[in-house]
């Protein structure tokens, strides 16, 4: 196996999580008036991290989840 | 109309997304050696990133920007595109076409052309295909343009140039892996950046029946029953009763029938995605894997311009609007930016833009990968240099590369006169595509077609369309560009999109037709050569004691039965 394309999708969604979380803790709240008076960076930066976090668990195992039936053949 | 102001953070994210999006091929360059790695990622790639990509590659920007326009302008409906149209067609292909794409070892769908009719059959696909795919490509990078232009204020030649330059950077590094693994990264990032904007868009419409009564008014101020843009069935028996001015048989046939099994199932373009698939089962459950997502994509890219239109119709709490064009007419291609601008406050915005950026990338990506093989492939090799070496062909491929996006720089600033981007491909893909799917169909399906019948087949099926457009017209246009060109109108359809469905109806027909009566006068080829190519010849692939979940026929019941279901809930 290569590269796991899981590392990098992981790897970005986890950067781009913590710009929007880090984002969202520290800028002025008034810029939510926009998105309906909801801290939107900061909830869906934290959804964002969690996703980059459970692929970047994934391809960094050691055997990705594979399905044996693809190498049958 | 009012430019969104980017904040340092936006383009920080957008920076981050390009970073690695160059990352990627730069990783994969030291895998890419010979030309099966370059065009084919050395048919290595598991079945379900061979499955997203082949999603991903079509989400170019008729997807996101096209689709949502047409959810503005006609409702619900346009899931048709989704639930008739490319689902049923990609359970089609992975079930019983992908056998002999796979199996046949063909590398190009017009190789196999070759190997199941002739060398014309192959040439004629080939360079009409190549033809198509860069101007594809032109329009996607031209909408882009335009888009970065109206949206950011950026100059129409550094938005074109510098997403040329990323797309070319990436490809020329790790071929079409990059172009699979990138597409893969974009279909996260595309669902990242639209589920936000969906989420606000409905609360601020008051959720699912607050759309349902504003859509209401929408419709009855366009003359249309109450639900019109509400219920995807229920106003399709009269053309004239539905804004898409098409009536259940057309649409059935022209769009679900001919013009997306047509694209999908023999579209060299998300076909090479499952080519490029690590195994036999992989590339069979590659078109599979892919439609559970696509069933679900009109939440994202339809229900948007339907939030929009009905804000437009009867404001919400924050005052969004769609804006007009110069004619008085609203500007659907804005919905999804404009809403994007209006919903985002800084940080998310990036991230927004990053997904559209994301869609154009993949599409232009898609394409140029399907047009560097082509033309590699299946007209450098086949006709110029018949002897050339591997290392060859791989350099010849970069070259391609090169050249199908210099073309498609060269098509973006050729403009287009259509406003609906959408219609304008539907145009191209009926001429050129339509007839495409019964040479397949009764080239994998019947074993006495033969090559002459194939070709003339394509030639009397592309005439038909061209005839078929050239008298007729669509509601109040004028001659010209839109149809009527051969001198008379035979016909007036109520829209632009009926007339699409039926030109590809006719041309659909008429290569069938032609290509019987022709194989039947014609000489078929042996059994024996035919092996592995045609279905009554070709031992099944089997599929028992696997997992359902490994099965092509187990998962293209599921998604069938589960598009079922929305096309009843959304009748």
């Amino acid at each position: 196996m290569r590269l796991d394309i899981r590392l990098p999708i992981g790897a970005l969604f986890i950067v781009i999580g913590i710009m929007l979380v880090a984002y969202g803790m520290f800028a002025d709240t008034s810029i939510y008036a926009k998105s309906l008076g909801l801290n939107v960076n900061l909830w869906w930066g934290l959804a964002l991290l969690v996703f980059g976090g459970i692929f970047t668990f994934y391809g960094t195992r050691r055997r990705p989840l594979e399905d044996p039936s693809a190498r049958a053949e | 109309m009012n430019q969104l102001h980017l904040a340092a953070i936006d383009y920080v994210i957008l920076g981050t997304y390009f970073v690695f999006v160059l990352g990627i091929g730069v990783l994969l360059r030291r895998y890419t050696h010979t030309s099966t790695d370059f065009f084919l990622s050395g048919r290595s790639i598991p079945a379900w990133v061979a499955g997203l990509a082949f999603l991903s590659a079509n989400l170019g920007a008729q997807e996101v920007i096209g689709m949502a326009a047409s959810g503005a302008k006609y409702g619900i409906a346009t899931s048709h595109f989704y639930w008739i149209g490319a689902i049923p067609a990609m359970a089609f292909v992975g079930v019983f076409m992908m056998p002999f794409y796979y199996g046949s070892r063909a590398r190009s769908v017009p190789e196999y052309l070759r190997l199941r009719f002739d060398e014309k059959t192959r040439g004629l696909n080939a360079i009409s295909f190549a033809v198509m795919t860069v101007f594809s490509s032109g329009i996607s990078m031209y909408a882009m343009g335009l888009l970065m232009t109206a949206l950011l204020g950026w100059s129409f030649d550094f938005s074109v140039l510098m997403s040329a330059v990323i797309v070319l950077a990436y490809i020329l590094l790790g071929g079409l892996t990059s172009a699979i693994y990138n597409e893969v990264l974009q279909f996260f990032l595309i669902v990242a950046g639209l589920l936000p904007l969906v989420f606000l868009g409905l609360r601020d419409v008051g959720g699912w029946s607050g759309l349902t009564e504003r859509l209401t008014v929408t419709a009855t101020q366009h003359g249309f029953a109450p639900g019109a843009w509400t219920h995807s069935w229920r106003h399709m028996n009269d053309a004239a009763a539905n804004p898409m001015g098409i009536e259940w048989f057309g649409l059935a046939m022209g769009l679900g029938f001919v013009l997306s099994f047509g694209y999908w199932t023999t579209d060299f373009l998300v076909v090479q995605r499952a080519m490029a698939a690590e195994s036999m089962s992989a590339a069979r459950r590659t078109p599979l894997i892919a439609a559970f997502p696509k069933m679900l994509f009109p939440v994202l890219v339809i229900l948007p311009g339907m939030i929009a239109i009905a804000l437009t119709t009867s404001a919400g709490q924050t005052g969004f609007a769609l804006p007009k064009l110069a004619d008085g007419s609203y500007n659907y291609d804005m919905s999804i930016p404009m809403m994007l601008g209006h919903y985002f406050p800084p940080g998310l915005l990036g991230l927004g833009l990053t997904a559209l950026m994301a869609s154009f990338m993949s599409g232009m990506a898609g394409n140029v990968t399907a047009f560097n093989t082509v033309w590699t492939y299946d007209i450098y090799q086949a006709y110029l240099r018949r002897d050339a070496t591997d290392r060859h062909l791989v350099w010849m491929g970069r070259m391609a590369t090169v050249v199908g996006v210099a073309l498609s720089i060269a098509t973006a600033y050729a403009t287009t006169r259509f406003n609906n981007i959408m219609d304008m491909l539907q145009l191209v893909f009926a001429f050129v595509n339509a007839p495409l799917f019964a040479t397949f169909l009764l080239g994998m399906f019947w074993k006495r077609a033969t090559g002459h019948g194939a070709f003339t087949g394509l030639l009397a099926g592309t005439l038909a369309a061209a005839v078929h457009h050239g008298l007729t017209l669509p509601g109040t246009a004028s001659v010209g560009i839109k149809g009527g060109w051969l001198g008379s109108v035979a016909h007036h359809y109520p829209s632009e999109m009926a007339q699409n469905f039926w030109t590809a109806i006719f041309a659909w027909s008429t290569c069938f037709a032609v290509t019987i009566l022709v194989s039947l006068a014609t000489r078929a080829r042996g059994d024996e050569e035919l092996r592995g190519l045609v279905y009554s010849l070709t031992e099944r692939p089997r599929d028992e004691g696997r997992s359902w979940y490994a099965r092509p026929a187990m998962l293209s019941v599921i998604v069938l039965a589960l598009t079922l279901v929305l096309n009843v809930v959304f009748f």
